[in-house]
């Protein structure tokens, strides 16, 4: 509980964050700059996990906790998107989305 | 009395088929035909036994014989309607074991030299057992289905027989026509079935054919066409029976099933199988009497009194022996129909069923007789032609003197058996309908002449250009010929009215000797014109035929039945019906089907550029269906 603030004012913050990165994710031309969206979206849900945490259940820590889990299996996930996009460069030489449509029809 | 028995009569013959036909190759030719022949041998003794049993051990309860039999239901559709499986003993199906018995068994014996070297020995001795299973099947039914059920074996068996030389085409055509023309009857042999079975609410012989019961009762519940449903399903069983029976006009499968071999002709296509049709008529008899007052009956009594005048005048100029045959036994079925079509109920009334049943049971000694020795003159002689016959009387004395036999006694000369029973049914003619009797008489003439034209034309006359001098058949084939005939003289002195009446009372029948002696002189008229016409080879036949012109080319291409019905097939079926059906289906019935999925492929084309590949276009579609769903339910909730 912080003396000042609401929860509606740090839930606006993490929305604005959440699509922030949803906006990026389909903007963005480059694959490492969509998966930095996807980060922000991570973080944004991640971030909510630890303030309904502390205002709905302040004596318990399951949700802190479980953003640290989450937190880990984000750089798993991230270490493998980055593979895979080192991968299609060696394959392509290119990390750009619109050069990756061959699974259309 | 335990009649339990009688399954065996059933089950051995079906045996003997497994047997036989499993075990085709393994077992020598010599073996299949006595395991045939020793199978029959007991199923003909069971047979034997049954009739002493039920006619003189058991005798009658009330003053009837009892109508017996076990029964198991097999297949259950409502409480009332199933259909059942057993067997039914009453005077006509103890009668027509007899009959099927004895000719199978005279039949399989004479097989056994007829068919000697045959590559397909043993499988000849299979369908023979096939065949003769089913028509025990056939006779010991005890309701419409049972009986349909084995009417369509005895046809499988027919098939199968009747194409047994299946090298030659004109057998397989022969087997197809047959197959065909009976099916398409036995179509309406089922409709039949189903409308009696629906309408009454059983299929049960014993409850149909009951007099008092509510099925006869009854029928005039609902009518069609201002007929009632009953005399209508009578007619369709009819011409089921009509089909099997060669009655006109479906007869003409009868005689180019002559290509099957001469045993084959004995037993189904004379004795057996093709009186089927009488023997149906005779089991519904009671039906066929009560309902609408009998007017299914009359039909019964026309139809065989044309067929019988058409065929005997057919038989008249054919020159293969097998199909004058043929013919005659259209023509005999024909009488045997037109017996039972005048026929009454009660007592004395019952004097045509009787003599049908009667006339079946002469007619099947006499006609096999008559079958087994062209059989015997064919073998001698490879040849099916009059024209290749004369003279045969010093080679072959004893087909000869039973050829003898059987042409009197189907002429009707007393005191062989023919007489007796046509006697009864000319008698029972008159009593009901004159014009049918004057059909009779003229038929009787006929028959008589047509026979001993073929009996002079085989047995009398020049001798011909012989490859090598025929010489009488072993004795497997002569010793049958020799019991037959014993059976075609004497079985007319078998007080036939006392076993078998309609209402299974019995009764007394007298010789009518007015009737019986126009017969007899109408009989011997026909014989003395053959004797005039064919005993010394003149030219006398050839400048009648002359004289005949166009009636004679009519007849002896039996009134161009086979060019109609090719005409109707080909013209109007094929060409009208079959081919507007096609283009029905290839127009309709597929078009409809090819536009579905054209359709379909044609909006895939067209919407598959949605599926881009661009995964930023997916998650595009996917947040704003996600935002509109929220804003949604959002809307809903805040209602």
């Amino acid at each position: 509980m912080i003396q000042g603030i609401t929860i509606y004012e740090l839930l606006t913050v993490t929305s604005i964050l959440f699509f922030i990165g949803i906006y990026g994710f389909i903007t963005r031309k480059n694959l490492i700059s969509i998966l930095i969206s996807v980060e922000l979206i991570l973080n944004a849900s991640v971030i909510n996990f630890v303030i309904i945490n502390k205002y709905l259940y302040p004596d318990v820590l399951q949700g802190v906790v479980f953003s640290i889990f989450i937190i880990a299996v984000a750089a798993a996930e991230t270490a493998l998107a980055v593979s895979i996009i080192i991968n299609l460069y060696r394959q392509i030489s290119s990390v750009e989305v619109k050069d990756i449509e061959t699974m259309k029809y | 009395m335990n009649y339990t028995y009688i399954l065996l009569i059933l089950l051995i013959p079906l045996a003997v088929f497994l047997l036989l036909g499993l075990f085709n190759k393994k077992i020598k030719p010599a073996i299949s035909g006595y395991i045939g022949v020793f199978g029959l041998l007991t199923t003909t003794v069971f047979s034997f036994y049954t009739a002493f049993q039920y006619f003189f051990v058991a005798g009658k309860v009330d003053g009837a014989f009892p109508v017996l039999g076990q029964k198991t239901v097999w297949m259950n559709f409502t409480e009332s309607l199933h259909i059942d499986m057993g067997f039914l003993i009453d005077p006509i199906s103890v009668m027509m074991l007899i009959v099927v018995s004895t000719i199978s068994l005279m039949v399989h014996i004479y097989s056994r030299g007829y068919m000697k070297g045959d590559e397909g020995y043993t499988k000849f001795f299979a369908f023979l057992s096939l065949f003769t299973f089913s028509m025990y099947g056939l006779v010991l039914a005890t309701n419409l289905f049972q009986i349909y059920i084995f009417w369509e074996l005895v046809g499988v068996s027919s098939y199968l027989l009747i194409g047994y030389y299946y090298t030659k085409e004109s057998a397989v055509a022969a087997a197809k026509k047959a197959f065909i023309v009976t099916r398409f009857a036995d179509l309406g042999f089922l409709i039949g079935i189903l409308i009696v079975g629906y309408y009454t609410g059983t299929y049960d012989f014993e409850t149909l054919n009951n007099p008092e019961g509510s099925p006869i009762l009854n029928w005039a519940a609902t009518s069609f066409m201002g007929l009632s449903v009953l005399t209508w399903g009578l007619i369709l069983i009819f011409i089921g029976g009509a089909g099997k029976s060669a009655m006109f006009p479906l007869h003409i499968w009868l005689p180019d099933a002559m290509e099957g071999p001469t045993p084959v002709s004995a037993l189904i296509h004379a004795a057996t199988m093709v009186v089927a049709g009488v023997f149906l008529v005779a089991r519904l008899f009671p039906m066929f009497y009560f309902v609408e007052d009998g007017f299914a009956l009359q039909i019964v009594a026309f139809v065989g009194a044309f067929s019988s005048l058409f065929a005997a005048i057919i038989a008249l100029t054919q020159t293969d022996i097998k199909r004058v045959l043929a013919f005659s036994t259209m023509s005999q079925l024909g009488y045997m129909m037109l017996a039972l079509g005048v026929s009454g109920y009660d007592g004395h009334d019952g004097l045509g069923y009787m003599a049908s049943m009667f006339h079946l049971f002469t007619h099947a000694m006499f006609k096999a007789l008559l079958f087994l020795c062209a059989g015997s003159v064919i073998h001698a002689i490879h040849s099916n032609y009059l024209k290749d016959m004369g003279g045969l009387r010093k080679y072959m004395p004893i087909t000869n003197i039973t050829f003898l036999v059987a042409a009197l006694a189907i002429s009707g000369v007393p005191p062989f058996a023919g007489f007796w029973s046509k006697d009864e049914i000319l008698a029972a003619a008159f009593e009901h309908n004159k014009l049918l009797y004057a059909v009779g008489i003229i038929v009787a003439g006929l028959t008589a002449f047509y026979i001993f034209r073929i009996y002079f034309g085989i047995f009398w006359g020049k001798d011909r250009q012989y490859e090598h001098t025929p010489k009488e058949s072993p004795i497997s084939m002569t010793f049958p010929l020799i019991i037959l005939a014993i059976l075609s003289a004497t079985v007319g002195f078998i007080p036939f009215p006392d076993f078998i009446s309609p209402d299974r009372m019995g009764f007394e029948a007298h010789l009518n000797v007015p009737l019986a002696l126009t017969a007899v002189i109408v009989g011997f008229l026909g014989i003395l014109l053959a004797w005039i016409f064919y005993k010394k080879e003149t030219d006398l036949a050839t400048k009648v035929t002359q004289q005949l012109g166009v009636f004679y080319t009519w007849t002896f291409n039996k009134f161009y039945f086979d060019e109609l019905y090719l005409y109707i097939t080909k013209n109007i079926l094929f060409k009208g019906v079959a081919t507007s059906a096609a283009w029905f289906d290839r127009n309709v019935v597929d078009a409809t089907i090819n536009a579905i999925g054209n359709s379909t492929v044609g909006v895939s084309k067209k919407i598959k550029g949605l599926q881009s590949g661009r995964v930023q276009d997916y998650a595009l579609a996917f947040v704003t269906g996600v935002v509109v769903l929220a804003l949604v339910f959002i809307y809903i909730w805040t209602i």
